[in-house]
């Protein structure tokens, strides 16, 4: 399987040093439903971009053809600059159905990651035990996965995914199996991620809330074949407290506006 | 839990064994004996050694014939399962081969390797065999797509996906060919004994009816089901221990 190299012997590329991700005239033709049509749309380091749109507009399409599990039917994904022909090191994946080993407890399912890159177990087992503990699952290391709710399961997927300490995460709606509190507590974990770590993050959801709330950029797809819309860039949210973003006139007016844009599709 | 799945078991033995004795009193047939003399005929076997012996003979081929059937059995099966091409080449041989009256194969195989443990073991692996490959194959062609692309996407090998995802989830299907598999193989190494050469348990069945005892004739084929049932036993224990995760609250506990 063709990987891109490890992103340690990396010289910034002269084109684009601050995008980590670019889609350059992506389109994915599934036999004759035509999913993905020339989209481009550029994912600016240590940011995180939402993508919304509407159910079955493409995100998942997008986001696999970015980890390289999906070949584009035309179109280049660059990811450091360096062109997508596989996954690799660089990328990490949070499934939207988890995608969990059924006979493997948590802490296998963490660090199963690690297992595939060939780190040995202690070393796995204690990284892996560190992000159980950051996304709020200590004492279900024993546990499987059907013991757990189905928000812990999608945080033992999230747990997996930073545990390979990737550059580039992309998270398909992360955040849809869990009730509206543990949501917004995750919402707000994952901001202070987006401000520590030096990582872009790539995030499907559905909701525009979600999506204003987290996001440095936000990107509407059309529905099928999809392209974006519009990108919106919130400005002045990020250097607010987070407890008050929900109540910023900015934050209302742009949840407005991309619904305003959305509504059109839905009617 | 265990104890519960226990006293079923028990409850389920006494209703079969209770009825066994009753039709056995009535009689239903004068070929039909009770419980109770079956089981003094079964005892009288053990206490002279004759079923030992027969024992060894029986087992010789059926070890060899399930041990073969598993090993080729899942190794065809997987390969069958991960390769469309294999695919087309083999699963017809062993549909066709599941649904064979084997009975009428044997004179063919007693032609070709005569009457000694080739054939026996031949019959063992025909009955075992099919059904052990055709689960095996259809599990692993069933391994959930999302579970094989989380393995690429964090950087899993060709390898690492087989071991390591394809074939955990699938098998507890494997296991479920393997107990069917091995409950055919007995049927096989007996219908060999009495089909080709009488020897072993077969050899007992096969007289104890020529000189009309019968008791002892259903007591060599009771043991031979007590044996069968305690192998599948084993061979669920086996299965908990090597995929722990497998059990995911069977309806029994
Ligand atoms: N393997 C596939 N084969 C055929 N069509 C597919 C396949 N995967 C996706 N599609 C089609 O491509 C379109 C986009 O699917 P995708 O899963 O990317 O949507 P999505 O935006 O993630 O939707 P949702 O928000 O509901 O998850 C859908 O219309 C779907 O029918
Ligand atoms: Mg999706």
């Amino acid at each position: 399987m063709p990987q891109t190299d490890l992103a340690g012997t990396d010289e910034a590329p002269a084109d684009a040093p601050e995008l980590a991700v670019t889609v350059r005239g992506v389109s994915k033709n599934y036999g004759s439903v035509e999913a993905l049509r020339n989209l481009s749309l550029d994912f600016p380091r240590g940011q995180l971009t939402a993508l919304l749109g509407p159910s079955g507009c493409g995100k998942t399409t997008l986001l696999k053809i970015i980890a390289g599990l999906l070949e584009p039917s035309a179109g280049e994904v660059r990811v450091n600059g360096r062109p997508v022909t596989g996954p690799g090191p660089d990328r990490a994946f949070v499934f939207q159905d988890f995608a969990l080993l059924p006979w493997a407890t948590v802490l296998r399912n963490v660090a199963f990651g690690l297992e595939l890159r060939g780190v040995a177990r202690a070393e796995r087992e204690a990284i892996a035990e560190r992000y159980i503990a950051q996304v709020g699952l200590s004492g279900f290391e024993q546990s499987y996965p059907h013991e757990l709710s189905g928000g812990m399961r999608q945080r033992v997927g999230l747990a997996r995914a930073l545990s390979v300490d990737a550059e580039v995460l992309l998270m398909d709606e992360p955040f849809s199996a869990v009730d509206e509190q543990t949501r917004r507590k995750f919402q707000e974990d994952l901001l202070g991620l987006v401000a520590r770590e030096n990582k872009t993050f790539i995030f499907v959801t559905h909701s525009i809330e979600e999506a204003v709330y987290v996001s440095d950029q936000v990107a509407i797809l059309l529905p099928r074949p999809s392209r974006v819309s519009e990108i919106i860039r919130p400005q002045g949210l990020r250097t607010k407290d987070v407890a008050n973003i929900r109540r910023d006139p900015e934050y209302l007016d742009i949840v407005d506006r991309i619904w305003n844009s959305l509504r059109s599709y839905v009617e | 839990m265990t104890h519960r799945s226990l006293i079923l078991k028990l409850l389920s033995a006494a209703i079969v064994f209770g009825a066994w004795e009753i039709a056995g009193r009535i009689p239903i047939s004068f070929a039909f004996p009770t419980f109770i003399d079956s089981m003094a005929a079964l005892f009288a076997m053990i206490a002279d050694g004759s079923l030992f012996a027969a024992f060894g003979e029986t087992l010789r081929p059926l070890a060899v014939g399930v041990a073969i059937s598993a090993f080729f059995g899942i190794v065809l099966g997987l390969w069958i399962g991960l390769s469309g091409w294999f695919d087309w080449l083999f699963s017809p041989i062993f549909v066709v081969m599941q649904a064979a009256p084997l009975a009428a194969l044997i004179p063919l195989l007693v032609m070709v390797y005569g009457i000694g443990l080739t054939s026996k073991v031949f019959v063992v692996c025909i009955m075992a065999m099919p059904v052990i490959v055709l689960n095996t194959a259809g599990a692993v062609r069933n391994t959930p797509a999302s579970l094989k692309e989380m393995g690429r996407a964090f950087l899993g090998n060709r390898r690492d996906i087989i071991l390591k995802i394809v074939i955990p989830a699938a098998s507890p299907i494997i296991f479920s060919g393997l107990r069917l598999g091995v409950s055919a193989g007995f049927i096989g190494a007996i219908l060999a004994e009495l089909k080709i050469t009488p020897t072993g348990v077969g050899d007992i069945i096969t007289y104890s009816r020529s000189v009309a005892d019968y008791p002892s004739m259903y007591a060599a084929i009771f043991s031979i089901i007590v044996l069968a049932v305690l192998f599948l036993n084993l061979l669920e224990r086996l299965e908990h221990t090597l995929f722990r995760g497998n059990i995911r609250g069977y309806a029994s506990d």
